[in-house]
């Protein structure tokens, strides 16, 4: 195949991604939605357990269906991705575009390994939203033919550099769904008990867990990500460290994420304070993102803009 | 009187000491380290963009006096922003110094004494029946726990590799920044425009801008030379975008000895020891051949000109100081010409495959004698009268009255970044550690288990306790439950 039909094969996978997505959103907002129906139903079961005295037996279908969707619109992303890559002979990161779509694909892959592994079906709703407006900017906003490199983008850091960005980014972003579902139901919880679409949600020691569990686990990557960075900078620029704007950001947002592990960890900052230090950390990396690719000036001037 | 004075000065600087190596301090000082580098961020800074810098003054003259008089135009050359990060290096070396003695002391020791209750503690489980000491001691050896036998207890601890990994982390930290130190104090950093067909000799004078570190000598330079034998531009033609540049310099080292080929590319520098050569851009200078009145050549050569946008339109200025009276031109160079009504002339493709050289041309005083630096690709008119305007192709002459100028050709030039960093495999020697510890320090599980005899003499007590609620601590006690349950029911 030509370069060409690659470029419109994988824009046709991404667009059918999307179909599923949506799909995936509308699952997972039934889920989400009508489960309330069963409560009085569920209450004349007479169990004094809280967490057993709503049945949502009856959405479970729709769960899963959403679940399906997920991962069939992860392969979809994955495909077009690669299609991607095929048409241009490269990693498909070499504009904003490619970083927003494997960017995407980074953030639903995260979803579901944290699904397979702490049950996060719930997560579903957000994470679709998230995917599809990352998917939906890229493709109208930030859409740009498939190209060659310009020659300082042709280097194997080109690989290392941005696939450990994007994949850091990813798990960020699922961290602050997390940290912000916990302020949502934090916030529910403080005025009285949770909504009933809630209940089934996991608790807000779960949830605070589960945000420090993520950013403890890709710390390390976003790390290496900046350093690699550095490495590649000395390599093409002659200078490892040139506080180049999307560098500070990139070094603000470290800077966040580090004072965030350590005010759970030495300082013991649960609950509220640290969700919100998270959602701050998570912010500085989209802002980075976006303003600085988009509005700001420096060397890494790849948005094609 | 004086005495006591002293023990509060004493007392005062150890509190103040206490205060600046606390873990709140340092984490605050992390905080504004971030928070101070936005700025620089945001408004232009001068050794970025210095251009950008004037313009910011020229549209905001009184606001820009005073960013500048608070350095916003050089954060990170800044005495406040060097006041946060010379006190976050201080309080964390008192921060992790003591800590490492601390940890250093503590290699081989036993983990703390069983507390008395056991109750209170996690994953509380009493096993009944006769599940020896014996058998948990041995089941937490093998799972690779310290352990402390007691009389009618077991204390254990497994993890001690997490602090090693944080203490591992955070001296990489400083180790790094000693690096940024090094490379600062001890190295330099330069540029050169050449042109194709030029030699640069690599002494201080044969740069354009050139930097040495406080430490550094001027002589010590590395002694090569470089002749540039070739540069060719690859670009992609329905985008225009440049897709290879690739260099070919003939490099004698030390100048002098016998030359090898060598290619530099963006991505690959030329390396001599810790020295850098590094292509950091290009243009075209177009070659002219000036003659006076009398048909004598005043000035050949080429002249380096600007590049002005993505299509390669070049500007600069030709001077003849020597000419009486002095003339200077104003040119534009373009390298695929072509011409509309709104724009006048323009270039449509980077490379030069129909180049045109625009000049208009001035008589008068070129100013270069009053003392005032002068840019040399600008022509200060202020003392000049315009003689006429000409747009030639190669091979084409003007005669602007005072003599003529013949547009000969064109040659490449490469704009040579030239690095000499002391400091940079410290830094990322530390680099490197850094993440191998943060690894160790994240991922490492730590974890106390204690087994005790219970007041009857008939069960056994285990709990445990994770640091910092990490998970698995369940899993873990039950195993040991049933390992001793097990060795209960054989016996």
């Amino acid at each position: 195949m030509s370069a060409t039909t690659y470029a419109y094969l994988s824009n046709n996978l991404i667009y059918s991604a999307m179909a599923v997505y949506t799909i995936a959103f509308f699952a997972h907002a039934i889920e989400v939605s009508f489960s309330v129906r069963n409560v009085e139903v569920a209450v004349g079961a007479e169990t004094d357990n809280s967490a057993t005295k709503f049945d949502f037996s009856r959405t479970q279908r729709s769960g899963r269906i959403g679940t399906a969707m997920m991962i069939l619109g992860f392969l979809l992303l994955f495909a077009g991705v690669i299609a991607r890559g095929l048409s241009a002979h490269r990693v498909p990161w070499g504009n904003m575009y490619e970083f927003s779509i494997t960017g995407a694909l980074a953030f639903s892959g995260a979803y579901l390994y944290a699904l397979v592994k702490y049950k996060l079906r719930w997560l579903g709703l957000p994470v679709a939203i998230a995917v599809l407006l990352t998917l939906g900017t890229a493709i109208t906003v930030l859409y740009r033919p498939s190209a060659p490199l310009v020659p300082a983008l042709k280097s194997t850091w080109l690989a290392i550099h941005v696939s450990a960005a994007i994949a850091s980014g990813g798990v960020f972003l699922l961290a602050n769904c997390v940290a912000a579902t916990y302020l949502m139901l934090d916030r529910m919880e403080s005025k009285g008990a949770r909504k009933v679409w809630a209940q089934k949600l996991p608790s807000l020691e779960t949830l605070d867990q589960l945000a420090y569990r993520l950013v403890a686990f890709v710390f390390p990557l976003w790390t290496f990500a900046v350093i690699a960075g550095a490495i590649w900078a000395e390599n093409a620029w002659g200078r490892y460290w040139s506080w180049d704007p999307k560098e500070t950001w990139a070094f603000i947002t470290w800077v966040a994420y580090a004072a965030y592990l350590h005010a759970r960890v030495t300082v013991g900052w649960r609950g509220r304070r640290a969700a919100w230090l998270c959602l701050f950390a998570g912010s500085t990396f989209l802002f980075n993102y976006v303003w600085v690719n988009i509005w700001g000036s420096g060397l890494h001037t790849y948005s094609g803009l | 009187m004086s005495e006591i004075r002293e023990l509060e000065a004493a007392g005062l600087l150890r509190w103040m000491w206490r205060q600046l190596t606390s873990m709140r301090t340092a984490l605050l000082l992390l905080l504004l380290l971030g928070l101070a580098s936005i700025p620089g961020s945001i408004f232009p800074q001068r050794s970025q963009n210095p251009m950008k810098v004037q313009q910011y003054f020229s549209a905001n003259p009184t606001l820009a006096h005073w960013m500048d008089k608070f350095q916003l135009f050089s954060v990170y050359g800044s005495p406040w922003f060097a006041a946060i990060y010379i006190l976050l290096f201080i309080s964390l070396i008192g921060c992790v110094l003591p800590r490492t003695f601390d940890h250093l002391k503590k290699i081989g020791a036993k983990p703390p004494l069983t507390p008395k209750f056991l109750e209170k503690m996690e994953a509380f489980t009493v096993v009944e029946g006769v599940g020896s000491l014996d058998t948990a001691e041995k089941w937490l050896k093998r799972h690779r726990f310290r352990v402390r036998r007691e009389s009618t207890s077991i204390s254990a601890e497994k993890g001690y590799s997490r602090e090693t990994g944080n203490l591992l982390f955070h001296l990489s930290l400083i180790l790094i920044l000693l690096a940024v130190a090094v490379g600062g104090l001890l190295g330099s950093r330069g540029e050169a425009i050449v042109n194709v067909g030029e030699r640069f000799v690599n002494t201080p004078t044969s740069y354009d801008n050139l930097s040495f570190g406080k430490f550094q000598k001027e002589g010590s330079l590395v002694p090569f030379a470089l002749t540039i034998k070739n540069f060719k531009a690859t670009y992609n033609i329905t985008t225009n975008a440049p897709s290879d540049y690739l260099l070919t310099v003939a490099a004698e080292n030390p100048a002098g000895s016998t030359a090898n080929t060598q290619v530099i590319r963006v991505n690959k520098p030329l390396t001599y020891g810790s020295t850098k050569i590094y292509l950091q851009a290009n243009g075209y200078s177009p070659v002219v051949t000036v003659k006076d009145k009398t048909g004598k050549i005043t000035f050949q050569g080429p002249v380096v000109f600007l590049p002005q946008d993505a299509n390669l339109t070049s500007t600069g200025a030709i001077k003849l100081p020597d000419m009486n009276p002095q003339i200077g031109f104003i040119g534009s160079f373009v390298p695929t010409y072509d011409r509309s009504a709104t724009r006048g002339a323009f270039s449509v493709f980077p490379e030069a495959l129909d180049p045109r050289l625009l000049l208009s041309a001035w008589q008068g005083n070129l100013g270069l004698d009053s003392g005032n630096p002068q840019s040399v690709y600008r022509l200060d008119t202020s003392k000049m009268t315009k003689l006429g305007l000409k747009q030639l192709a190669v091979g084409q002459s003007y005669d602007f009255g005072e003599g003529s100028i013949t547009f000969d050709g064109w040659k490449s030039w490469v704009n040579l970044q030239i690095v000499d960093d002391p400091g940079k495999m410290y830094a990322l020697l530390g680099a490197i550690l850094a993440v191998l510890g943060l690894m160790v320090s994240l991922f490492t599980r730590q974890r106390r288990i204690w087994v005790k005899i219970d007041s009857t003499g008939k069960a056994l007590q285990v709990a445990g306790l994770a640091k910092n609620g990490t998970p698995g601590l369940d899993e873990e006690v039950a195993g040991l439950v049933a390992a001793l349950s097990n060795t209960g029911s054989e016996g």
